[in-house]
């Protein structure tokens, strides 16, 4: 059986082999379909691993308190709901919190070199304890200050930002250095340091400064943009939300159901970004499973055109004892390879655009977030795939192979 | 004296009134009216007609390639006018080795490759394919060209490899339709001559179409065929 199988792969590719321009024609179609599959998947599986990653830096214990419609990110600055100390100071005496803090992260205007840019002040709270819970939740130590230092509590106009600014020349074609002078809202303001990059885009992009600081520089002597909030150890983090959203909705005199404000534990927000992300995924999918559907229709015409082209040599194969499930075997396989060599080719560029994505993501936008990712099942998946359809695409034309009467096969 | 041996039970194709109708448009054409034909095992035949005369079907219903539309065909004492084209096929492939006109080998596969053909089919484990393979190239004088590809081939060595691979599966039958009618009258001959020694050496059963008299006294006997039937025994 497996002897006289590989007998027909061979014939299968001898008459693959012998029309060349035409297989490769062919294989293109399923080829573009199986990449687009595959490097949408890597890509999408890719940035939920690095999105769950980031969430595991920020921990499993963190509760963010956000106003509500802000996903993530730099709040709204312009939003009339706002969150302020009173809330802070609501959320620290929850059940359950060791520590919390606020974050006020506002636009500002920065001006270096004659150039002007706007950014974002992210402000470091003067708290040990709850500078210590900011610094773990950027994922930033001490020792991740490539150049200068870290802002001591006692810094006044000295700011901090990631090594982004030191290492890409942002203004006007200068980056910055330790000791430069910037001017920021109207103030000169010390350049004491850089950490490394974080590969979150929201920390990387922000200039850091001391919190009473950054109240004074942009006016704002109670706002906060969000609450990061740690729980105990063992604390059950669905207890703590709720105990949270409570203690809020009485300071800030909301009814339930109609919440101004958001508390999201990091598994929440984790499976938010996923939903999204896993739509996303499959509507782009839905769209590459069409160019498969075209490819396979595209591997059925040339299967019938070779079932054509070829009567004649099934007519022979007929005489000299081909069974039609011989001929049909044949022609299926013939299928199937199409299929499955267009697949591999597509694995292949799929992997290939999937890297250069990556690639040029961290090059140029500075995110470590998109991430090709292959999983040996994606790989074998899409053979599989291709090759069923592949073979699918065969099974009318080598049915019609297969029934052809051998004396009118032999007459042409 | 072919008579003679008739009824003994050692003829290995009978054909009994056979008919065949084809239906072209609105007109019915007979290719066969009630042909009655017997060869016995060993036996050399030719059959002769000029062109419609119906020799051409009835060398495809010997071959099993295809059925009457009434009448019986016993080969090796089985009637293949009732049996389904999968049975057909399996006697084609274990009893009958063609030999066609155009030769009819594929293009894409090595002469070598064309011989091991009908063994594949026959589900012949691939050592012994080799083997044989290369033992019928020898015989018909084309050791040296089995990596071959018919294009690569004489018209002459090609139907050399179409013999060699008629004799793959040791069939019970040799059937040759206009072996030699692509080919000069020299490389026809040399053609010939194989067949010739098959019949005498290895006393293969052949029969032969051709409409060529010169080719067709190769054979034993000649029988002459005209619309569909036979019209002369020659011994």
């Amino acid at each position: 059986m497996v002897s006289y199988l590989k007998e027909y792969v061979r014939l299968a590719a001898n008459s693959l082999r012998k029309r060349r321009l035409r297989t490769w024609l062919t294989m293109i179609g399923i080829f573009i379909g199986i990449a687009a599959v595959v490097s949408l998947i890597s890509l999408g599986q890719g940035m939920q691993k690095a999105i769950e990653e980031q969430f595991f830096q920020l921990g499993a214990d963190k509760l963010t308190v956000q106003t509500k419609g802000v996903a993530t990110g730099p709040p709204r600055s312009n939003s009339d709901v706002q969150l302020t100390t009173r809330d802070l100071e609501v959320v620290q005496r929850v059940q359950g919190v060791q520590v919390a803090t606020g974050r006020l992260i506002e636009p500002i205007t920065v001006e270096f070199n004659d150039k002007e840019k706007f950014l974002y002040l992210a402000s470091l709270p003067e708290d040990p304890d709850e500078r210590a819970l900011v610094m773990e939740s950027a994922n930033v130590e001490e020792k991740d200050f490539r150049y200068g230092r870290a802002l001591a509590p006692s810094d006044q106009l000295k700011v901090v930002m990631s090594e982004d600014y030191y290492n890409n020349p942002k203004f006007d074609g200068k980056a910055l250095r330790v000791g430069d002078k910037i001017t920021i809202e109207g103030r000169t303001v010390d350049v004491v340091g850089f950490f490394k990059k974080t590969g979150n885009p929201f920390v990387d992009i922000a200039f850091v400064m001391n919190e009473n600081v950054v109240r004074d520089l942009v006016g704002e002597p109670e706002k906060l943009g969000m609450i990061v909030a740690q729980a105990s150890p063992g604390a059950d983090m669905g207890l703590v939300a709720d105990a949270m959203e409570k203690d809020l909705r009485k300071s800030r005199n909301v009814k339930e159901g109609r919440e101004d404000f958001e508390v999201q534990t990091a598994e929440e927000t984790l499976s938010t970004f996923k939903t999204v992300l896993s739509i996303v995924t499959a509507v782009l999918i839905g769209i590459a499973a069409i160019s498969l559907l075209v490819g396979g229709i595209g591997i059925m015409n040339t299967m019938y055109t070779s079932v054509l082209e070829r009567r004649r040599e099934i007519g022979i194969m007929k005489a000299i004892g081909a069974r039609n499930s011989d001929i049909s075997t044949i022609f299926l396989i013939e299928a199937g390879l199409l299929g499955t060599i267009g697949g591999a080719i597509g694995i292949f560029l799929g992997i290939a655009f999937s890297k250069i994505v990556e690639v040029i993501a961290t090059l140029a936008l500075g995110t470590t977030l998109i991430q090709a990712s292959f999983p040996w099942y994606l790989i074998l998946g899409s053979l599989v795939f291709s090759f069923t359809v592949g073979s699918l695409a065969g099974v009318f034309p080598a049915m019609q192979a297969a029934k052809l009467p051998p004396v009118e096969a032999l007459r042409q | 004296m072919a008579d003679k041996h008739r009824g003994k039970g050692n003829s290995i194709i009978r054909l009994k009134n056979v008919w065949k109708t084809y239906t072209m448009g609105e007109a019915e054409v007979h290719a066969l009216q009630g042909l009655d034909l017997e060869v016995e095992e060993g036996e050399f035949l030719s059959i002769m007609g000029p062109s419609g005369s119906g020799k051409s079907t009835a060398m495809n219903m010997i071959g099993c390639l295809d059925i009457p539309t009434k009448g019986e065909i016993y080969l090796d004492g089985v009637n293949i006018a009732t049996l389904h084209e999968s049975d057909l096929a399996q006697i084609r492939g274990r009893k009958i080795g063609f030999i066609f006109q155009k030769f009819n080998l594929i293009p894409t596969l090595s002469a070598k490759q064309n011989i091991m053909l009908p063994m594949i089919f026959q589900g012949i484990p691939e050592a012994e394919r080799h083997e044989r393979a290369e033992e019928l190239l020898k015989l018909v004088d084309l050791a040296d060209r089995m990596d071959h590809r018919p294009g690569e081939l004489s018209g002459g060595q090609q139907q050399r490899v179409a013999i060699a691979r008629a004799l793959a599966v040791s069939p019970t039958v040799i059937l040759a339709d206009e072996p030699t009618g692509n080919l000069d009258s020299k490389t026809g001959g040399t053609v010939m001559e194989f067949l010739r020694k098959l019949h005498k050496e290895k006393g293969a059963t052949i029969v032969m179409v051709t409409h060529d008299e010169h080719v067709a006294k190769n054979a034993d006997r000649i029988e002459y065929l005209r619309d569909g039937a036979i019209v002369k025994r020659y011994k």
